[in-house]
């Protein structure tokens, strides 16, 4: 029988669960030489400030057990050139909804941003980020604090009338606080989880690999906290979550869908092998038969 | 692919052939990521000579990674991406470029010496180790009709000295260049030509996705794996 990948996050209906996360998939072009983008249930674009920014020094990336550490620090061309230029760019190529990634330095950099982008139709919801580890005084700021995270989003749902998702920090005591604290702000879903906070060090040079000294980890390795957390959450609100952390096959899929998730992104696996996303599309109905799955959406938070 | 030979050329150098279905269009510059499991991230290697059904590494064992890659047997699968980055530019190096190599820098020239000489150019290849000892790939370049001249830091094989110590009295209207960047700013100074210099850091993806290797440059931001790794001398921020 024909499996079901349909899913949803709210009224949003995806063709399947499977979205590039922010960050890791540029605004798309770079991954047109391996696959018809057309494929994907959505895309997750770069992260877009309101001003545009060259990041961190290099180096910014190191490898790491089961996974890898990035310090790029939302290099992007600013919100106003994202959506005159990067988007109409992206819509010759790609035809589902898209997500709007946007980060800040203050209350008022995420609205403005969110209120440029607004303008763009085919930009389904908003995932704002309050989560990067990789910029000083902003970012993550926002993310480990309930109040400061409500704030952010009771001022980006006045400036939008599309769906706002807040993008979480893994870096945190307690993600559930932060997550109530969104949902009770209005907030209409949540993305989770962003890198987490790593290092390594290069022995004989004796210092940080990182210009920045300190990364975010993702890849594998962090796949059982994601999912952990991911089911944390979910037990605890009402609002859609999407998962993502460490998602490399069909069957990391169906766990964080089992997890509670509503659809999922998948981000450093698509940086090792760009061709994974049509590698786990194709895998899925098989992995749905061997588990008894016939729709994705049907598919059961485990207690 | 398959990796076919692998072959030590002189300490820590270890040139690696791979058979299997080559991309039509490879310009030389380009490189690959190669599958370095259990690492998670591809290591970025310059291509140094292509067939239509092989591809040809020298590649330095560097870190973890390139020593793993280099202890692999002939008759292992490899998961190769190719051709990546944007490679040199035939048409814009002169009639008579100069092709200046430090180190394992030298490997991609090899592809650049034939591509330009298919094309009808008179190119001049240089290049600088450490020791005689050091070096490799010397006797190709000779079987490819061409005569590399060779400097060494302690003077063991061929002028006692650096790179721009062999550019005097040469004639050449433009360079192309890879190595370490201390030589290549020193080339670019001394040779006061239009040029192209390849350029490395440390990746992620190597496809331009990730913008984890992004280096401010004279005409803003660029990444190494996707504008690069080759950069006209004027962009490179010295």
């Amino acid at each position: 029988m024909v499996k079901d990948l349909s899913v949803f996050l709210g009224d949003l209906r995806l063709d399947n669960p499977l979205i590039p996360a922010s960050g890791t998939f540029g605004f798309g072009m770079e991954f047109l030489p391996y696959f018809d983008l057309d494929i994907l249930g959505s895309l997750s674009f770069k992260g877009t400030t309101l001003a545009p920014r060259e990041g961190n020094p290099v180096p910014r990336i190191a490898d790491c057990p089961a996974g890898m550490l990035n310090s790029v620090g939302l290099q992007n061309p600013g919100a106003e050139h994202v959506l005159t230029q990067e988007i109409p760019a992206l819509k010759k190529h790609f035809h589902k909804p898209i997500i709007a990634n946007v980060s800040g330095f203050s209350v008022t950099d995420y609205v403005e941003a969110v209120r440029i982008l607004s303008a763009e139709e085919q930009i389904a919801l908003f995932e704002i980020n309050i989560s990067c580890p990789n910029v000083h005084g902003g970012g993550m700021a926002f993310g480990t604090d309930p109040a400061a995270a409500a704030e952010v989003t009771r001022a980006v749902k006045k400036a939008t009338d599309k769906p706002v998702y807040m993008k979480l920090s893994p870096n945190v005591t307690d993600i559930v606080s932060i997550a109530r604290a969104c949902e009770d702000a209005g907030a209409d879903g949540l993305s989770l989880i962003n890198t987490l906070l790593g290092m390594r060090i290069d022995p004989l040079r004796r210092r940080p690999v990182l210009a920045n000294k300190v990364g975010g980890y993702s890849g594998p390795g962090i796949f059982p906290v994601a999912l952990r957390m991911v089911w944390q959450v979910t037990g605890q609100v009402r609002i859609p979550v999407i998962g993502m952390g460490g998602i490399s096959s069909a069957r990391d899929v169906i766990e964080m869908l089992m997890a509670g998730a509503s659809a999922v992104q998948i981000g450093a696996a698509g940086l090792r092998d760009p061709l994974v996303f049509p590698r786990i599309l194709a895998d899925l109905p098989d992995v749905m038969e061997e588990y008894g799955i016939q729709a994705l959406r049907d598919i059961q938070r485990v207690e | 692919m398959t990796l076919t030979r692998s072959e030590r050329l002189a300490p820590g150098i270890v040139r690696m052939v791979f058979s299997g279905p080559v991309p039509k269009e490879i310009r030389p510059g380009q490189f690959a990521q190669i599958l370095v499991e259990p690492f998670y991230l591809r290591r970025p290697i310059s291509l140094c000579d292509w067939t239509k059904d092989s591809v040809t590494f020298v590649l330095r064992e560097i870190g973890e990674g390139t020593k793993a890659l280099a202890g692999w047997t002939p008759g292992r699968r490899a998961d190769l991406l190719l051709p990546l980055g944007n490679g040199f530019d035939c048409s814009a190096a002169g009639d008579r470029p100069l092709l200046v190599g430090g180190g394992v820098g030298l490997p991609p020239l090899m592809g650049l010496y034939k591509a330009l000489r298919a094309l009808g150019k008179t190119p001049q290849v240089i290049c600088g180790f450490s020791s005689g000892k050091d070096a490799f790939l010397l006797e190709d370049f000779h079987a490819a009709g061409c005569d590399p001249l060779v400097s060494t830091l302690d003077g063991t094989l061929g002028l006692k000295g650096l790179v721009t110590d062999l550019m005097e009295g040469l004639r050449f209207d433009s360079v192309c260049a890879c190595g370490p960047m201390a030589m290549m700013k020193a080339v670019f100074i001394k040779a006061a030509c239009p040029g192209q210099y390849s350029l490395e850091e440390r990746m992620g993806c190597g496809f331009g996705a990730c913008m984890g290797c992004s280096i401010p440059t004279k005409n803003g931001m660029k990444r190494v794996c996707k504008e690069g790794p080759v950069f006209p001398g004027e962009e490179v921020a010295w």
